[in-house]
Parts: C-alpha cells; structure tokens; sequence
C-alpha cells in the first residue's frame, strides 16, 4: 500500500473506532436506565476483560495450549497473584514482562 | 492549612486536578510505552511511514486494533478490510462506553464527545473504578486521558524512531505487556465471587467462540454473555 492509501486507511480507523465510543455515552448520559440495565452494565468491564485475556493467555498459534511450555500463561501465575496481593499496576505489568523476558533466556522454554 | 493557604494564594483547581491525574495515569503510561514501543517497531517493520504510524496513535488511540491493522496492511490487505476488521475489533467500547454512561449524567455533549475520543481499554478500567467511588472530577478525568494518550504516542515515537535498531521485541518480554495490564485491570474489577464467576465464563467462551470461527466476535458475544449471566445469578441470589 503506498502512504496516501495508508493514510486514508487510518482515517477510516479513527471514524469506525470513534463512533462505538462516542454514540453510547452521548445517548445514554442524559437517561435514567431500569435497574437491571445498570447491574448488566456493572458486569460488562470484568466481561469484557477476561473476553480479551483469555486468548492472550492460552493460545498459541490458534491451538490451545495448557501446558507448561506455554510461557503466557506460566507467568500470568506469579502476575495475577502480584495483582491480587499487591493492587499494584505498575508491579504486576513489570513482572509480567519480566518472567517472560526471562524465561526466553532459559533453555527450557 | 492547606486548604486555607490554597485560597488565598488562589491556586487554581486544575494543578491540583494534574497531580492526581499523574498519580492515576502513571500506571496506564508504564503500560503503553512499551506496547506503544512495539507498535511504532512493527509498523515501521510493516511498511508504514513513520509520519502515518504516528498519526495512526493519535487519531485512532486503539492498542489492540492498531496492532493487527499493522499485520493486515503488512499483509497486503485491502484498506476496507482493514477498517471493517478494526470496527469489529474496537466494537467492545459500545459497552464499555454504555457502563460509563450512567456516572456522566451531568456532563454536556461537548464533554461526552471528547471524553469518547480516548476511551480505551484501559482509561475505561480506570474510570470505572474511579466513578463507583464517585471520583468524577472533570479536569482530572481528562488530565488522566489526556497523560495516557502522551504515553501512548510518546511510545509509538519511540518505537518508530528505534525501529532501524531493534529487530525483535519478544526478548524484552514486550508482547507481554499488553496480557500483563489486561491482568492488572481485572483484579481491579472484582467486587465479589459473581464477578470471578463472569470473568472465568467470559474467558471459557471467549476461547469456545474462537475455536468455533467466529473470528473478532468472540469478545463481544461472550461479554455479552458473561454480563447476562452475571446479572440472572445477582438477580436470583438476592430475592
């Protein structure tokens, strides 16, 4: 692709992902939702994020992989109990990074 | 004191907004810089100019949808593939956008507007947190978005800028930064065991989806199925 298509390309990327974040919040702000709305919403960030993770995490290559070669999901142990005990963003995002850094440098994996 | 000092020296609220915007945006920052980091490598890897790869971080602001735009356009890809795949991809703020909502009653369109600019993934984890403890201070808010997308940017930046130095980023563990904050962000959601009950079945059918070939859908399906059962099971246990 040359530059200008690319650049034409990316405008088309800004609308389509401005308009699911802007139509909700401009059209539900102003209105009072039925109770049940509200607690289904309540659910929807822990949803939606372990919707993302999972196939981060145990996936490899589009098989699922259990095992403990899969790094991933190796070291999102030690991440999600320095989350859990440590509330502490910056900490689990650097022990994320940092196991498997090292764990690439080890022969086993 | 303090308070007292800050009215007669007139110090005006947004400093004040800034600092704690600081404090909320600094882990969002330490996670976008190195995801922001491999997208300005990979786009550069892919054929992209370093002015669009830019460009791309501050008008589309979306990490995982940027991510796979660079592979499909790398991969030669035609444009409106690119734009519907990132459409499906970036779908899921419709219900993030809609969990938002209820707390910005009083805002004004204006505001909502450019608020919907940079929700993201993670901005939205942070301010659902911050607007259930009734923290919906607009200057601090923004200042929060506002510092994220810095480091977003700034990091694309860097990462054009490094991209002739660095041919890999797996060794530094970087395309674990991404997992590693999604990780952060959900332990930061759970209020109770039903939460733990829709994160483990959104996961479980997030994969199904997948395996099944529904492609970018499987986020949203199983949100919304994760949501839906999450609400039936409160719903039934308090009556």
């Amino acid at each position: 692709m040359d530059q200008t298509l690319i650049f034409a390309t990316i405008v088309g990327m800004a609308l389509v992902t401005y308009i699911p974040r802007a139509v909700p919040l401009l059209a539900l702000a102003s209105r009072n939702l039925p109770p049940v709305v509200v607690r289904w919403l309540g659910y929807v960030p822990t949803a939606v994020l372990s919707a993302m993770l999972a196939p981060c995490l145990l996936l490899e290559d589009g098989a699922v992989n259990l095992g403990v070669d899969n790094l991933f999901l190796l070291a999102a142990i030690p991440t999600f109990l320095t989350a859990i005990f440590t509330r502490s963003f910056f900490g689990s995002v650097a022990m994320g990074m940092g196991l498997v850094a090292l764990g690439r440098y080890l022969p086993i994996m | 004191m303090v308070t007292r000092a800050r009215a007669v020296l007139k110090i005006p609220a947004i400093p004040v907004a800034l600092s704690g915007a600081v404090k909320q945006a600094l882990p969002i920052v330490l996670g976008y810089v190195p995801v922001g980091f491999a997208f300005g490598v990979l786009a550069l890897k892919n054929g992209i100019s370093p002015v669009n790869a830019v460009l791309m971080s501050v008008i589309v602001f979306a990490g995982s949808a940027q991510l796979i735009a660079v592979g499909l356009i790398g991969a030669g890809a035609a444009p409106l593939s690119v734009i519907a795949t990132t459409f499906v991809v970036n779908l899921r703020h419709v219900l993030m956008a809609a969990s938002l909502a209820p707390f910005l009653s009083s805002w004004r369109k204006r505001s909502l507007a450019w608020f919907g600019m940079q929700l993201t993934d993670e901005t939205f984890a942070v301010h659902s947190v911050r607007f259930h403890r009734d923290e919906r201070d607009r200057a601090e808010t923004f200042g929060i978005n506002a510092i994220a997308q810095l480091g977003w940017v700034g990091g694309s930046w860097l990462g054009v800028a490094a991209s002739t130095v660095i041919s890999d980023v797996r060794p530094l563990g970087l395309d674990y930064a991404l997992p590693a904050m999604f990780i952060a962000l959900v332990v930061a959601q759970v209020k109770d065991t039903t939460h733990v009950l829709v994160g483990l079945v959104a996961a479980v059918l997030s994969l199904t989806f997948l395996e099944v070939g529904v492609g970018q859908w499987n986020v949203i399906l199983a949100t919304v199925a994760g949501a839906s059962l999450g609400t039936g099971v409160a719903t039934w246990t308090r009556r």
